[in-house]
């Protein structure tokens, strides 16, 4: 098993014929992700990589039977492509483009929600089962099919959680990059019970920055509600108080969001911390007792 | 992205949100003229810098003459503003707002922000006003008013009721305070803000509410569709290294230490500076390079961190992915000997073809100096800056 997508989800690309679109389109089936086809309107009935071009997204759910698609579209048009996806009847959406506002985000987020649609993103990497799926733009070839499920807000980061859960052997079940937006559609609660819920996944592996409470929070949750042994990183221990690192999400303001904060909230969870990011996997070996 | 005191009333203005008439100068021969052209024989001078704390700093001052208040604008136009919220070099004053002055009865706090946990835009409002919020919210958080506008119907009438009778405001003051809470509802939703605040918000002697400040920031991403905002930019209160870096795409911020950095990704970039600290140094910068490491960008961030001369080593920290690494060295390489780098580089390259990317380091006859793992590059940067006991 997995969490969210694995060797029979069928995943289509909005922004599909774009440079950012073709690029991982390619890479995605190159490692065996069923890509069944694209959109890019006014472009429908065309062929690119092999696979069907729609103009619509639901002319493309109801011709290829797409259960997921992933967003590659600029950021001023990313509200409407989510939209468009949660309309047709898309089950998962994968938004990567980095800088949509975030009141748009927050009413995508709301729709999301009453339409029971999971959206992973924006500003994120992605998702990927190993060996089955890769929907994003993270290099495949890091990841090895296993026993950790990984969940961060950061990009690269992630693929440092990854390699350093392949190099020992132990590997991923799934990893899901949330983004490092102020309102990600996806939260580190929500992985934390998927992970849990998911018989494949025997630790969990937390990568959390600066800013916000999510971490907070998501320490409350797995004191309560999880019992598989979890280790954790927050990056941004030297960023100063006031300063935007990156990503929009990455502030400490009015004296909250500090890693210390997080740190001391995810010991009192019972979580195992590192405090360099070079330990990320000696932190879950340490958690697993592996 | 911030506007600045005086550009904030001017928004205020045209959401209906009352403000004292006010008065912008440049220069101190302008005082006199733009004083009488306001109501009142005493007025506030405030400097206009992008930080707050400028009652304490030095930078409000209330003056009853002509004379003085030419003299308290002529003092703070051109002066370099220190406050809390600034660094120690300050903020460049180059314009000056000159307010009319109002009998005070009571001060309150009227503010909004974009609430993570809920995901909701949250009003907050509450009878301490003056004074530094971030205390109130700490040490009597019960004193803080909240509520929250559901994006399907906007903000109600009954929710600013709530806070009306909540603050103790009686009479006419309920229905004013109304119109100004849903004018600041709708300011914050129509121009993407991510905070707007007003403290204080003074109840007069008259009984009118009047906002005395105003503060708002922009969600920088939402920029793109706020073109007379973006107008209003004022880039002498940014940061000048971080502004060039912008140019080229590339995310910058300055920091105190002698370490510079240059990552892909921000998280990765951060975690960097933290494993820097970690072993005994002080990271010089955040740098976040992106997703395309070209010869190009590569260049110009080596330009922008050797531009800050406490730097005295560079480490790089590339997790190449889908990239590969060679062409990354390449860029490296390329970029060193361009720029002339004259400190020691350490680099850490991981991803596709990183071992053949470390022996074109190695191979180059420059002074770059090819890490293992991101422990070891952290370690090499701190002993070559001379941290390592």
């Amino acid at each position: 098993m997995s969490v969210l997508v694995n060797k029979n989800t069928r995943v289509i690309c909005q922004g599909f014929t774009g440079k950012q679109g073709t690029f991982h389109s390619e890479q995605a089936i190159a490692y065996g992700t069923q890509m069944v086809g694209g959109v890019t309107p006014g472009k429908g009935g065309q062929t690119h990589l092999d696979l069907p071009v729609f103009n619509t997204v639901r002319q493309a759910v109801e011709q290829t039977g797409a259960t997921a698609s992933v967003i590659y579209v600029p950021a001023a048009f990313c509200k409407d492509s989510m939209l468009e996806s949660i309309d047709a009847g898309i089950e998962l959406v994968v938004c990567i483009t980095e800088g949509v506002p975030t009141l748009d985000m927050l009413q995508v987020k709301m729709v999301a929600d009453s339409a029971g649609v999971t959206i992973i993103g924006p500003n994120c990497p992605g998702i990927i089962t190993p060996g089955e799926c890769k929907i994003g733009i993270m290099p495949g070839a890091i990841h090895s099919k296993g026993k950790v499920g990984v969940v961060s807000r950061s990009g690269t980061l992630t693929y440092e959680a990854v390699k350093q859960t392949s190099d020992p052997g132990y590997g991923q079940s799934t990893c899901i990059g949330i983004g490092g937006d102020p309102i990600p559609g996806t939260s580190f609660i929500d992985c934390l019970k998927l992970f849990e819920a998911d018989e494949q996944t025997e630790a969990i592996l937390m990568v959390g920055e600066i800013g916000g409470t999510a971490e907070e929070e998501a320490a409350e949750f797995i004191q309560s509600e999880i019992s598989k042994p979890v280790a954790a990183f927050i990056a941004g221990g030297t960023a100063p108080k006031g300063k935007r690192m990156g990503h929009a999400g990455a502030i400490i303001a009015g004296g909250k969001g500090t890693a210390a904060d997080k740190f001391a909230a995810l010991e009192k969870a019972g979580v195992t911390t590192v405090r360099s990011p070079a330990e990320l996997g000696k932190g879950i070996a340490e958690a697993a007792g592996w | 992205m911030n506007l600045h005191e005086f550009q904030s009333k001017q928004v205020f203005n045209q959401y209906g949100l009352p403000v004292p008439n006010n008065r912008v100068v440049t220069t101190s021969a302008d005082a006199a003229a733009a004083a009488s052209a306001l109501d009142g024989d005493s007025w506030v001078v405030k400097a206009q810098i992008h930080a707050g704390g400028r009652g304490k700093a030095g930078g409000v001052k209330r003056v009853d003459d002509v004379e003085t208040l030419t003299h308290a604008v002529g003092a703070m136009l051109g002066s370099r503003l220190v406050t809390i919220q600034t660094g120690e070099q300050g903020q460049p004053v180059n314009r000056v707002l000159i307010e009319e002055t109002c009998n005070i009865a009571r001060e309150l706090y009227l503010g909004a922000v974009i609430d993570r946990s809920s995901r909701r835009v949250v009003l907050m409002a509450s009878t301490e006003g003056g004074v530094e919020i971030e205390k109130v919210a700490a040490e009597t958080p019960e004193k803080i008013l909240k509520t929250k506008i559901n994006p399907l119907t906007g903000l109600q009438p009954y929710q600013g009721r709530e806070l009306a009778f909540g603050l103790g405001l009686e009479g006419a003051q309920i229905k004013q305070f109304g119109n100004l809470l849903s004018g600041l509802a709708t300011l914050f939703i129509e121009k993407d803000l991510s905070l707007v605040e007003v403290n204080p918000l003074v109840v007069t002697h008259e009984g009118d509410l009047l906002c005395l400040d105003a503060k708002i920031n922009i969600d920088d991403n939402a920029l793109f569709r706020q073109s007379a905002l973006l107008e209003m930019r004022d880039t002498s209160q940014e940061d000048e290294r971080e502004n060039r870096a912008k140019e080229w795409d590339l995310n910058y911020i300055s920091l105190d230490g002698d370490i510079g950095c240059m990552v892909n990704g921000a998280g990765l970039a951060m975690a960097t500076m933290d494993l820097i600290k970690l072993c005994g140094g002080e990271p010089a910068n955040f740098l976040d390079v992106g997703g395309g490491a070209t010869k190009e960008r590569v260049s110009e961030a080596f330009k922008i961190i050797l531009s800050d001369t406490n730097v005295k080593g560079i480490l790089v920290n590339i997790f190449g992915g889908i990239v590969r690494c060679d062409l990354i060295a390449e860029g490296i390489i390329g970029a060193v000997e361009e720029v002339h780098v004259n400190v020691p580089v350490v680099v850490r390259l991981e991803g596709n073809n990183a071992e053949r990317g470390s022996q074109l380091l190695d191979d180059s006859g420059l002074n770059l100096i090819a890490a293992n793992d991101l422990t070891d590059a952290a370690q090499k940067i701190v002993a070559e800056t001379g941290k390592l006991s």
